[in-house]
């Protein structure tokens, strides 16, 4: 149910755009909105990010996946439990630029009455290439909002072409990006557990992507635009001298909202793991809670008994087992 | 017991497919053996815990306060306020699914809302349905009332949980489930709905300074059981002092080592190790326990239960702490200790009196690890070891989950065992160190009510433990875990059979060769040493 809620969902977003296109309500859907999006994109990643900010951690509980820093001559695992910021940094880029913990996964069967544990790269190679693409995409698309464009955002346009196949050259990355997303979404459907778990905000942000993928794809190989106006109307939004050429073609609006409601949708969605990930603190602090006392703001002050509440209860037995008491009676 | 089913029973029920219904329209099958009794008023009283009551878990009516629902949406805003994790958390998992299949009680039962990303989805509902925009939405957005049905299977759910944070190593972004379990109980708490397995020890400790409830002349007296073993098995008659002020060391350890097998014989080798080396040190009769149940309720008790250490550690004037062979002890110790009582800056930095080693990593702290401090010791060669002594032991080595995944102590024990036998054989390498199994009873549910999920629960360890005994015929299970101590022993048998349970120090107390010693014939347990089998007979 949740995963054809958000197709339609994505039906109904790609045809408003395509329907808003046709009305020629090029100012709406090639400006306003796309200027509102990133708006609200921005306000509430921040809004977001505060939010996680204003509330302290309290205590100091890194995840710990390796042997502690102890004794000198004990070797100690420095990325996977670091003891110093150097270390923490280390650990945090193998996190976000490798997957470090996907790459961990494995698979529970059982087999012949017992657990066993297989190896399961999938999930990190479906993962790792769906968002390497959709950075590089990203950065790519960054030609269309710089004149010149950047020597450094050629060079990558142009080893995303390096197949030297098709006209215009095939970009590989936006194909595997969709290959990722599509196998993302299989997996959702296909994985009775990833199934089980799945919410319509798990599904809905896969659609829109393979949405803009599509459309994207579509675009550049098989409806052309006029992708000189395209470029003026993008140039426009990155100068604020906006202006919307005729004649565009339809597909690119259609692009251009989808993109639109991805980065409005981003902040509230669980999308944010973006930021989220870089303040988890069971991966960003160093393991170090013995060495150097972490400090809780909101420290509670709490009721306790104490060794005389304690002596006076068994002062006694104490005496009587010779064991020393502070006060005889 | 008697109706305990069979192991093969338990496991051919298992499926790790879900059902096709959907997990929110599925409600709790409460399934005896599977939860907890509730705590009783008595208990919650005395410890000055809210709201507790005569009630029965199994009842329909849970005589819940009437404005119940309000207090635990306060609650749960205040915790949001208090816990970066909490609120992290609750925004950003993606239902990736990488540990859905990591947690030992979904392996064991096959239950979906074991599953730790569904176990936390259960209560991220609430926090979608109260505290964000689109969860106003409702059941579209994941979200959903907060009804007294959706507490119980909150309740039925994070007593299902052993805070072992197997999940939190798979997942990509760290989410704790086990944290998540943590804000869950804060929550339930806060209704009186504690369970009585955890309550009990909680007053326990409160009033008599450990879990048990042995009050001084108690602790006294198992001790001179222990010291009348201990000179018939080794001649040597060991003397330790009690709150004995102007010590250099205070020892903490959890009391469960001084109340039963095969605890015990963990802290006899404590005793010995100690005794041979001279070590100027006093155990307290009232901070008598490392482990902390407050752990597993709330922080602010867990606080209450753990300040008596540095009270005691400041009263005696010990210059450092040591601390014995526990797991959630020691994630308490390692990660809150300092943070909840500390500075302690009345202690001095832990250097150790016979090596000299400055334990640099403990030195706000101010508390060893005892296998950190042996090992150190066994470096130096300080200690006189015979390691055949352990050859009727083929041994393997179970990582407790707290000092793996809230610490990283993975080669210090490994390095005794390694010198106190000659064989050691490691399980699985995707079940040990930061991928270790639970026991299946941590965080407080080592209560004999539940004692078919805590099978289930730690069948995966079981599974491991019996691949090493059929491959290398491991007779003995070592661990630095009080509660792995206490409920591996059922579970072994349940699942495995023949092989034995035993602290690190257990076998360093056996290879440990004791000045003024008599010919040792038997091991800590009375058992023939190897080669003295006969011994016992001729005489
Ligand atoms: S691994 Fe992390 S992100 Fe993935 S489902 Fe589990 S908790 Fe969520
Ligand atoms: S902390 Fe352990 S018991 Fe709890 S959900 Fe995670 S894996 Fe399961």
């Amino acid at each position: 149910m949740g995963m054809i809620f958000s197709l339609v969902a994505v039906i109904v977003l790609v045809a408003i755009a395509f329907m808003g296109a046709k009305q020629n309500l090029l100012g709406l859907f090639g400006v306003a909105i796309p200027y509102l999006a990133v708006l609200v994109f921005i306000a509430g990643f921040i809004r977001k990010v505060i939010k996680w900010g204003q509330s302290p951690v309290p205590f100091h509980i890194p995840t710990t996946c390796g042997q502690q820093k102890s004794l000198p001559w004990i070797k100690h695992s420095s990325l996977d439990n670091p003891s110093t910021t150097l270390g923490v940094v280390g650990r945090m880029a193998l996190e976000v630029l490798l997957f470090r913990s996907l790459f961990r996964n494995l698979k529970t069967d059982m087999s012949d009455g017992r657990a066993v544990y297989g190896s399961n790269k999938w999930l990190w190679l479906g993962s790792i290439a769906f968002h390497v693409t959709f950075v590089v995409v990203f950065i790519r698309h960054l030609r269309f909002f710089m004149e010149p464009v950047p020597t450094w955002v050629n060079a990558i346009d142009a080893a995303d072409g390096f197949l030297q196949v098709g006209v215009p050259h095939l970009l590989i990355t936006g194909v595997v990006l969709l290959a990722a997303a599509t196998y993302l979404l299989l997996r959702r459907i296909f994985n009775a557990q990833v199934k089980y778990i799945s919410l319509p905000a798990d599904y809905f942000p896969l659609f829109l992507i393979i949405g803009i993928a599509v459309s994207g794809i579509l675009m550049r190989y098989f409806i052309k635009v006029d992708i000189i106006k395209v470029k003026e109307l993008t140039m426009g939004l990155a100068t604020f001298h906006t202006t919307v050429p005729d004649g565009i073609g339809v597909i690119f609006f259609v692009h251009l909202f989808l993109i639109s409601v991805f980065f409005a949708y981003f902040p509230f969605s669980k999308l944010m793991h973006l930021g989220g990930v870089f303040l988890s603190p069971t991966r960003n602090l160093a393991n170090n809670s013995r060495a150097v006392r972490h400090v809780n703001p909101w420290n509670p002050k709490v009721k306790l008994h104490t060794y005389e509440e304690y002596e006076d209860e068994f002062r006694e037995v104490m005496k009587s087992e010779g064991i020393p008491v502070e006060k005889e009676s | 017991m008697a109706d305990k089913p069979k192991p093969n029973d338990l496991l051919s029920e298992i499926n790790y497919t879900p059902p096709s219904r959907k997990w929110m329209d599925t409600p709790v099958e409460w399934k005896k053996g599977y939860y907890c009794y509730g705590a009783k008023p008595k208990n919650l009283d005395y410890i000055g815990f809210p709201n507790g009551r005569e009630w029965n878990v199994t009842e329909q009516d849970w005589k819940l306060v009437d404005n119940w629902k309000e207090i635990f949406l306060e609650g749960m805003e205040n915790l949001l306020k208090k816990f970066r994790s909490f609120r992290l958390f609750m925004d950003i998992c993606v239902r990736c699914g990488a540990c859905a299949d990591k947690c030992h009680f979904f392996i064991g039962t096959g239950d979906p809302k074991n599953m730790p990303v569904l176990r936390a989805e259960l209560l991220r509902s609430i926090y979608r349905r109260y505290f964000t925009i689109a969860g106003k939405l409702g059941r579209i957005a994941g979200a959903r009332d907060l009804t007294e049905d959706v507490f119980k299977e909150l309740w039925y759910y994070f007593y299902q949980c052993t805070e072992c944070r197997r999940c939190s190593v798979f997942c990509p972004y760290g989410i704790d489930t086990a944290e998540i379990t943590m804000m869950g109980r804060e929550l339930i708490n806060l209704l009186g709905c504690c369970t009585d397995w955890i309550s009990g020890p909680l007053a326990n400790c409160y009033r008599t300074g450990n879990h048990l409830g042995l009050q001084p002349h108690t602790i006294k007296s198992n001790f001179e059981y222990m010291l009348d073993d201990l000179e018939e098995h080794t001649g040597v008659r060991v003397e330790p002092t009690f709150n004995r002020k102007g010590a250099e060391i205070l020892f903490v350890t959890p009391s469960a080592d001084f109340f039963a097998e095969p605890g015990v014989f963990t802290c006899m080798g404590y005793l010995l190790l100690f005794h041979q080396l001279g070590l100027d040190y006093t155990w307290s009769t009232y901070a008598s326990e490392g482990g902390n149940f407050g752990f597993f309720t709330s922080n602010e008790m867990m606080k209450r239960l753990n300040s008596k250490i540095y009270a005691e550690a400041k009263r005696l004037g010990v210059k450092w702490i040591l601390g014995g062979e526990c797991g959630h002890m020691w994630r308490v110790l390692h990660q809150y200790m300092d943070t909840m009582n500390g500075p302690a800056d009345f202690l001095e930095e832990p250097v150790s009196p016979f090596t000299g080693t400055k334990f640099e990593n403990a030195k706000s702290t101010k508390m060893v690890h005892i296998t950190e401090f042996t090992a150190d010791l066994i470096r130096h060669g300080k200690l006189k070891l015979d390691p055949k002594r352990n050859d009727n032991h083929t041994v393997t080595f179970h990582d407790s989950c707290n000092t793996s995944r809230g610490m990283g102590i993975f080669e210090e024990p490994r390095y005794i065992l390694n010198s106190v036998c000659n064989h050691f054989h490691e399980m699985p390498d995707n079940t040990i160190r930061e991928q270790t199994f639970c026991c299946g009873s941590g965080s407080g549910l080592n209560a004999g009510e539940i004692e078919e999920l805590r099978m289930l629960g730690g069948y995966p360890r079981a599974n491991a433990v019996k691949y090493v005994k059929e491959k290398h015929g491991v007779n003995m299970l070592s661990c630095i875990c009080a509660i792995d101590r206490a409920v591996l022993p059922p579970l072994i048998d349940y699942w495995v059979s023949d092989v034995g349970v035993c602290g690190v120090h257990e076998l360093l107390g056996n290879a440990l060769i004791m000045d003024g010693e008599k010919e040792r014939e038997n091991d800590l347990r009375g058992e023939p040493l190897p080669g003295m089998e006969d011994k016992g007979e001729e005489e």
